[in-house]
């Protein structure tokens, strides 16, 4: 076996292939990661850009200035940017091959993320009430989509997070979880990456005065 | 007993309510009153119950199940892309033919002006996304991995959900021909008209939803490649070693992760507006319908590119291989391949010069649609002068290639009139237009496709198809184009506007009209001889035993006709472009093969039925908010979620393949090892 294996590298300048010249199917699967992450930055930023054109067009519905209530979200803000924050620690906690700091960092993170959801999801059931929907303006329109498919995103990492945290506490810290939670981790910061656009975009330049 | 009678008085009285209000719905429900449709419906129904029948009286829905609709290999699901592609270009071309049928002489009234709406819109979609998109992806999941001495794509279960959310979208999407009614908004389906105000059907819904879910798969596949191709090449191979059809699967693949995530958006915004009111795209309430046609065509143009670009990698693999000499300007024809990926970005707005964006943005966008003919213009002298002294030997894939040029350049040039802004003001949305883009895509993606699938058909199916009626269905092909769409540049100059369903005699338009309509059926003898070929060659088979029928010149060819499963028993180490070309060559000068490293268990992905199952949810629930069903969307919603963590939850997705087996399989295949 060990003949074998020298035989495989020795016919193999690329890292990529590893023992008996097989890939290294984990490092593949982070790769297709960060590709997908490139789509989906395309996809906030069709949204962004939608938001640019009609954000001016609230068809005498509420403004921007008199529809957010900025307390809130700089709420929402930090709780996030702590989320991210844990999550990392999550990542150095495995990487430590600590498995119990592992999976409290990520039930933070995903306490953390579920308190911005509740957050956002109190946001937008005040602006209902206030009759700011979906329907009243373009503006709300494009506000709703961007704010709502980042919300979306978050709730999918909370989904994720907890499969996630079952199946550390059932298999352990291997390789295939070692690459789901670096994988998640990349999802957390780029959501993260993401809110700053909004908060920055959306909020502050929405409450600005002109 | 008095009161009996009264009772079931009201029970029949209810009986009849309930009758009347299924009949209602059924009315509603499925597209009535057309003769044609109910022909439809027959065929249909008489297809599905033969299918049904024929597996169950040969046993073969488990063979069904466990070879087909689980298998995450790539090359079967290569296999599926084709067929399904192959049934989509026979619906879309007959919505071509209805259509060329109407407008074969004045005032027809073949078809009613609803129903050429929807002929036409259904036409396009058809065309692009469910014919040329999975001929390509079947092309490109058959070859790559054969290509690049890869054992699969990297990710083959991501790869099966793919080809199964194509399928499922597209059923959903073809399903409107029966149920509901088809959308009649245009192709691109250009809001207000496809906003409920003006098309308040489930028309447009299906064609949101099942181009949703095919486009999803569309992405998916961009990343798999892209992944593929940078990371799973043979060892030895650096890019530079590439052949150039995997270049320009990279180039297309590129294009599609940056482009596809705004069809995405763009579906998902007109959806929000038709579902829940929104003013994304609306008349009133603050909507901008340009914004629409904007995001639309940053999608469309790539798209175009998208397709065309594989095409011109399988030119260059066939001109190479025919004429026997290595492929003229490799380097060229890679920079020619990614400038086109990234130039297409920046050509969207000329799709619409007449919205009135002004001079300087006008000017902007022409001018970048002229560069784009530069590095296409690179690749056209590339392949002429690899031909050039070359021993060209005329089989069907390399007389498809010499059919694409002149069409090519000819579709090209009329593209750089119309590139120029203030003269298209005259062409814009004519039969100059039509005449213009399916010179392009018939003549540059149909004929490439076809050429790529007439090469390498023997690879897939270890047989040859036969080379005469293929030379009747190529220059029945070739005729019929340039009669078909040569008059419609005139019609287009003489005042003939796209999308118009009839015409008067005063126009003066019929003769060349009718010509056309006669160019049209002859590209439909053309299609049949095709389908006739495939039959006559199965019926006749000559095997390709040599596995290397063109005397090709890379990897794939190598190979046993079909690969075994695992393509490669021991990965080629690679040292060269045309890597198996130079091998032959060493090997005729009486050189050694360099001796290969043993032969190891190989690392396999188990087959799986969750892509199916899971496309199958998209299905149901696409197909709930097409009619407003929550009932039936929801729970479709939570199907896939669940197979998403069912998936995510099973760990058990691979075996090894023992040395033994493969000696075994490579011995049947190859004589020796």
């Amino acid at each position: 076996m060990a003949h074998s294996v020298d035989r495989a590298h020795s016919f193999s300048p690329h890292h990529e292939y590893g023992h008996n010249g097989h890939h290294d199917l984990e490092s593949l699967r982070t790769f297709g990661f960060w590709i997908f992450l490139i789509t989906d930055c395309i996809l906030f930023g069709t949204l962004f850009a939608t938001y640019m054109v009609l954000h001016g067009n609230t068809n005498g519905g509420p403004t921007p200035e008199e529809l957010f209530e900025m307390p809130g979200v700089i709420a929402e803000t930090f709780i996030l940017l702590t989320s991210s924050f844990t999550s990392g620690l999550a990542v150095l906690a495995m990487n430590r091959g600590n498995r119990k700091g592992l999976i409290g960092w990520l039930a933070v993170t995903a306490l953390l993320g579920a308190s911005f959801i509740a957050l956002e999801v109190t946001e937008f059931a005040h602006m209902v009430q206030d009759g700011a929907t979906i329907g009243t303006s373009a503006f709300l329109s494009a506000f709703y989509t961007l704010v709502g498919t980042h919300g979306l995103h978050v709730s999918l990492g909370l989904v994720w997070m907890t499969a996630l945290i079952i199946q550390l506490a059932r298999y352990g810290i291997t390789p295939v979880t070692k690459r789901k939670v670096n994988v998640i981790g990349l999802y957390w910061h780029f959501l993260d990456v993401v809110w700053i656009f909004v908060f920055t975009i959306v909020y502050l330049m929405g409450v600005m005065q002109p | 007993m008095t009161g009996i009678i009264p009772v079931t008085g009201i029970k029949r009285k209810e009986e009849i309510k309930m009758w009347a209000s299924i009949k209602e719905f059924a009315s509603e429900f499925f597209v009535t009153g057309d003769p044609l449709i109910y022909g439809a419906d027959v065929a249909i129904a008489l297809t599905l119950f033969a299918i049904v029948f024929v597996l169950t009286y040969f046993k073969k829905w488990g063979w069904l199940w466990r070879e087909w609709l689980t298998t995450v290999d790539h090359k079967r699901i290569g296999i599926m892309y084709i067929i399904a592609s192959i049934l989509m270009l026979f619906r879309g071309g007959i919505d071509a033919l209805l259509m060329r049928t109407q407008l074969a002489m004045p005032n027809m009234e073949f078809l009613t002006p609803e129903h050429y709406n929807q002929i036409f819109t259904t036409h396009g979609v058809i065309m692009i996304l469910f014919m040329a998109m999975p001929l390509m992806f079947g092309l490109f999941n058959i070859v790559v991995p054969l290509q690049i001495g890869a054992r699969d794509v990297a990710f083959p279960f991501l790869n099966a959900l793919s080809f199964w959310l194509f399928f499922w979208g597209a059923m959903l999407f073809n399903l409107s021909f029966v149920i509901g009614g088809s959308p009649d908004a245009g192709w691109l389906a250009y809001p207000p008209l496809s906003e409920m105000s003006h098309s308040p059907g489930v028309g447009q819904d299906f064609y949101i939803w099942g181009i949703q879910i095919s486009g999803i798969g569309s992405l998916m596949t961009g990343i798999n490649f892209i992944v593929t191709i940078l990371k799973m090449r043979a060892p030895g191979m650096k890019l530079m070693h590439m052949p150039m059809f995997s270049w320009s699967v990279l180039a297309s693949c590129v294009t599609i992760i940056f482009a596809f995530p705004i069809l995405t958006v763009t579906l998902a915004l007109l959806f929000l507006d038709r579902f829940l009111g929104a003013h994304f795209f609306t008349l009133d309430g603050g909507g901008n319908p340009m914004m629409y046609i904007n995001l639309i065509w940053m999608w469309g143009h790539p798209e175009v590119y998208i397709v065309v670009l594989p095409a011109f990698g399988i030119f260059s693999e066939v001109v190479a291989t025919f004429a026997k000499k290595k492929l003229f300007g490799y380097k060229s024809m890679v920079f020619a391949l990614m400038s086109i990926s990234i130039l297409s970005f920046f050509t969207w707005a000329h799709h619409f010069f007449t919205m009135g964006s002004g001079a300087s943005v006008n000017s902007f966008f022409a001018i970048t649609t002229m560069l784009i003919a530069i590095p296409t213009g690179v690749k056209v002298f590339n392949w002429l002068f690899t031909m050039f002294r070359g021993r060209i030997s005329f089989f069907t894939p390399m007389l498809w290639t010499i059919g694409f040029i002149p069409c090519f350049v000819i579709g090209g040039m009329t593209g750089v009139l119309l590139s120029v802004a203030p003269a298209d003001f005259q062409f814009h949305n004519s039969y100059f237009l039509i005449a213009h883009f399916h010179q392009v895509l018939i003549g540059g993606v149909a004929f490439g496709y076809f050429a790529g699938l007439y090469y390498w058909w023997p690879k897939v199916f270890g047989f040859k198809l036969n080379e005469k009626l293929g030379k009747w269905a190529f220059w029945l092909w070739n005729i019929g184009f340039y009669v078909c769409f040569m008059p419609q540049y005139a019609l287009g100059l003489m005042g003939m506007t796209r999308r118009v369903n009839t015409y008067g005699w005063d126009t003066g338009w019929w003769e060349l009209n009718l010509v056309s309509t006669i160019g049209g059926f002859l590209m439909g003898i053309g299609f049949i001889f095709q389908v006739w070929q495939i039959a006559h060659s199965i019926k006749f088979m000559e095997r390709d035993t040599t596995g290397d029928p063109w005397n090709g010149r890379t990897l794939e060819w190598s190979l046993p006709s079909p690969a075994p499963l695992y393509n490669f028993a021991v990965l080629p180490q690679v040292d060269s472009q045309d890597h198996w070309w130079e091998e032959k060559q060493r090997r005729a000068q009486g050189l050694e093969p360099k001796p290969a490293p043993p032969i190891e268990p190989i690392h396999m992905p188990k087959n799986s039925g969750i892509p199916f199952i899971k496309s199958f949810f998209w299905f149901i629930a696409g197909f709930g908010f097409v009619f407003d069903w929550m009932w039936m969307a929801v729970p479709g919603l939570i199907g896939v979620a669940a197979c998403m963590l069912a998936h995510s939850f099973h760990y058990d997705n691979d075996y090894y393949i023992p040395v033994d087996e493969i000696k075994r399989i490579e011995t049947a295949a190859r004589g020796a090892v």
